[in-house]
């Protein structure tokens, strides 16, 4: 015996809360994506981690 | 004064409702023509960039048309075009609308600003707050040249769609938006001529109303001149080419025929034959537009084989 009657109300909200969540995975999966290929289109990236930069040190030999 | 209809708080809205309050079939133009604009930009785009470009322009479209029915609810309450939209009927709150049209604004300009650039940003920040604002709020229910301002707002896509690949305004992204510029007043004023509109019920003045029926003739036919001359001299540009030419040439030669038919016209002929020639020039002024973007579009895609543009 189910104690939980689906109302209206609970069709209603289930497609809110549906329509949200699949919109929100979406939006996660696009930025992941456009965050990927805006890595792999950018040019060599040098970070700064605390060694001599070559590019900069030999610009400054120059 | 119009009454807004109370939100039910009995009644939860379903997803529809607010994908209802973006305005879908204003969103399908917005991305046609944005997606044109950026293809015959010289710049081209990854394809997810591109791709998340005209949906970022989209979506800042949709917001636009939230934040419209959000203070156009009382008038929309009346007319009867417009009385079954979410807020009237009363299926999402006045500020339910408000606030997904102001979330879905920051968000879509501060996207595109990521996907595209900053350039194109600012233009979607300024189109929103042009329709939103200057449009909808200050101007729709004061100047019978409502129809021209709020024509402007929707032909901002395609320079967006221009400005997001080449992150700089031109001559031909102007041009783009000149030509929907041009288009929208004639486009609605003929529409006024044949079809009584409730505008009138709603307090928003129309020039048919305001200025006369003869008077919207002549504009009809002076916005057709200006509008041909444009779109042909878009075909001379870096986007044009022979068979935008072709298109613009017998496009813009049916349209002045049917404005200068329209200007010559009286009531009493117009009402002899049920505004034949009024609803004619209405028909056609929607194809008009969709060929002329999609002439564009063709010389784009054709250039790299050698069969577009001028070279």
């Amino acid at each position: 015996m189910s104690f939980r009657v689906e109302t209206d109300m609970h069709r209603r909200r289930r497609s809110q809360n549906l329509g949200v969540a699949i919109c929100l995975v979406m939006f996660i999966g696009l930025v992941t994506v456009l965050s990927l290929v805006k890595i792999t289109n950018t040019g060599p990236v040098e970070g700064y981690d605390h060694a001599p930069r070559a590019s900069v040190t030999e610009e400054a030999s120059q | 004064m119009a009454t807004v209809a109370d939100h039910n708080p009995e009644y939860d809205p379903v997803f529809g409702d607010y994908v209802a309050l973006l305005k879908p079939r204003v969103m399908s133009l917005v991305v046609f023509t944005a997606f044109v604009g950026l293809m015959a930009a010289p710049v081209s785009l990854h394809p997810v960039e591109a791709f998340c470009a005209i949906l970022f322009i989209a979506i800042g479209g949709g917001a636009s048309g939230s934040l419209n029915m959000w203070w156009d609810a009382d008038i929309d309450a009346i007319m009867r075009r417009t009385k079954s939209r979410p807020i009237p009927s009363g299926r999402i709150s006045l500020d339910a609308a408000l606030g997904l049209g102001v979330a879905l604004s920051g968000l879509s300009v501060l996207m595109l600003g990521l996907a595209a650039n900053w350039h194109a940003a600012a233009w979607l920040a300024f189109t929103i707050f042009f329709y939103a604002v200057i449009y909808t709020i200050w101007l729709k229910r004061v100047t019978p040249q409502n129809i021209v301002i709020g024509g402007a707002a929707g032909a901002f896509p395609p320079l967006i769609g221009w400005v997001s690949a080449t992150g700089s305004v031109s001559i031909e992204a102007v041009l783009m938006f000149a030509l929907i510029f041009m288009w929208t007043p004639p486009h609605f004023w003929a529409l006024a001529l044949f079809m009584r509109s409730d505008y009138d019920d709603a307090d928003v003045p129309m020039l048919t109303v305001t200025h006369g029926r003869p008077a919207t003739r002549r504009h009809i036919l002076a916005y057709a001149v200006l509008q041909a001359a444009l779109a042909i001299g878009l075909a001379f540009t870096s986007i044009g080419g022979v068979i935008y030419l072709i298109v613009a040439l017998i496009c813009n030669a049916i349209v002045l025929k049917d404005a200068v038919l329209i200007w010559r016209r009286d009531e009493l002929a117009s009402e002899a034959d049920n505004f034949k020639v009024e609803r004619a020039f209405f028909k056609f002024s929607l194809l008009y537009l969709f060929v002329h973007f999609l002439a564009i579009l063709a010389e784009a895609l054709l250039a790299p084989y050698g069969l577009g543009g001028w070279s």
